[in-house]
């Protein structure tokens, strides 16, 4: 298993009262993202579990895409991953942001 | 805004546990036990660099249903085939547990079974946990409380969760719901492929898809494959449940004997369907669920009081 972690400063909190989601499944091709507002304002983590290794950079630039795209100050995000594509993983994020901005 | 994922129409054998569970119940109704941010993981998968869930693929709590307390449980068959583990059985074994012990928990217990049997990887810890787990629900039983199963995902019931299944108070199956012990591909492994073809999915659905299931009496409700159906099963079960008592106990060992005299020597489900006296068997196949319930609300040998 390869952990990584990604610390990001948001451009603002990300709205909603929300304290916790979770979106989508450890299976084949998918993931589940466990979001947490758990940080403060700004402050946004990721730690991700993958059982495969070598796609640091690929994680790290959708990470960003997403913390640029979405703004998620103060939540801690946790992945557990069986295997996802990029583009899965992206939705799952915003998914994932989208249920803790519910009211 | 609705969520198409857990709406009525929704298609059961499609969603998550999580969806299930919450187009099941009361909306906004289910709290849950030892949710996912509590971490309560598999402490054996790491070893073999394989993927956690953060809730090991079994979801617990409590809600309500039409109106009425319940618990439930529902296993994720999408992760590791929806496996009985150490932490996922743990989690059923405990829930059953609280209902047998705690008069003031909801005297009503529903699994949404979703599982092809023991993770291999933590072979003994499952086992050990379907054991406990049937052992729970006879308990359970025998102190009044009902346990419900339901099932039309997609690992079916198998082994272990076949098991657990048959020793419920009720069952609710979908067409799409599968309940057996041994899986087509074990049982065309070990006895061959002229016993058992495994890749003969029409042959695998009539044996141990739903609609046989209720026929032969395995099941006692078909459920449209929707929230909304599940709903209606489960509803119509919880009003129906038989005392566990030995009365209940005598009536099912001789409905079984009865079974295996009539069905004994049938090598496939039609010709099943047809000792049943229904003149059509083929179209059952064919049949929608509303159709088809009633053609098996009409039939003696599958509504009984035993279980």
């Amino acid at each position: 298993m390869q952990t990584l972690r990604f610390r990001h400063t948001a451009k603002r909190r990300l709205s909603g009262k929300k304290d916790e989601a979770i979106i989508g499944v450890v299976a084949s091709g998918n993931l589940e993202v466990l979001l947490e507002r758990v940080l403060p304002e700004a402050a946004c983590e990721v730690d991700i579990a993958t059982p495969l290794s070598g796609y640091d950079e690929t994680w790290k630039a959708v990470v960003a895409e997403f913390v640029e795209r979405s703004s998620p100050g103060g939540l801690r995000i946790s992945i557990n991953d069986g295997g996802a594509r990029p583009d899965t993983v992206y939705l799952r994020l915003m998914q994932g942001s989208a249920l803790m901005e519910a009211e | 805004m609705e969520d198409v994922t857990t709406s009525g129409r929704a298609s059961w054998f499609q969603a998550t546990a999580r969806q299930r569970v919450e187009g099941l119940l009361d909306p906004n109704s289910f709290t849950e036990f030892l949710g996912p941010s509590e971490r309560v993981q598999s402490p054996h998968l790491h070893l073999f660099d394989l993927p956690s869930a953060f809730d090991d693929g079994v979801v617990i709590g409590r809600g309500k249903l039409d109106g009425k307390d319940v618990l439930v449980a529902a296993q994720e068959g999408q992760f590791m085939g929806g496996t009985f583990a150490e932490v996922s059985g743990a989690k059923l074994v405990g829930l059953v547990r609280a209902a047998r012990d705690h008069r003031n928990l909801p005297q009503t217990v529903l699994l949404l079974m979703d599982s092809g049997g023991v993770r291999l990887q933590e072979a003994n810890a499952g086992e050990l946990a379907v054991a406990e787990l049937m052992r729970a629900i006879v308990q359970a039983r025998c102190a009044g409380v009902a346990v419900i199963a339901l099932v039309g995902g997609r690992a079916g019931a198998f082994g272990g969760a076949g098991l657990t299944t048959a020793t419920c108070s009720r069952v609710g199956v979908s067409e799409q719901g599968r309940i057996a012990v041994s899986g087509p591909e074990v049982i065309e492994t070990n006895k061959g492929v002229e016993e058992f073809n495994a890749e003969d999915k029409a042959l695998v659905w009539s044996t141990d898809g739903g609609k046989n299931r209720r026929l032969l009496g395995g099941a006692d409700a078909f459920a449209e494959d929707s929230m909304e159906g599940f709903r209606a099963a489960a509803k119509a079960l919880m009003a129906k449940v038989p005392a566990f008592d030995l009365k209940t106990m005598q009536a099912e060992q001789e409905r079984l004997a009865a079974r295996q005299k009539r069905f004994g020597a049938c090598d496939d489900a039609v010709s099943m369907w047809r000792i049943l006296g229904i003149k059509e068997p083929e179209a059952i196949r064919d049949m929608d669920s509303k159709e088809f319930t009633e053609l098996a609300n009409s039939i003696k040998e599958c509504n009984h009081d035993a279980r």
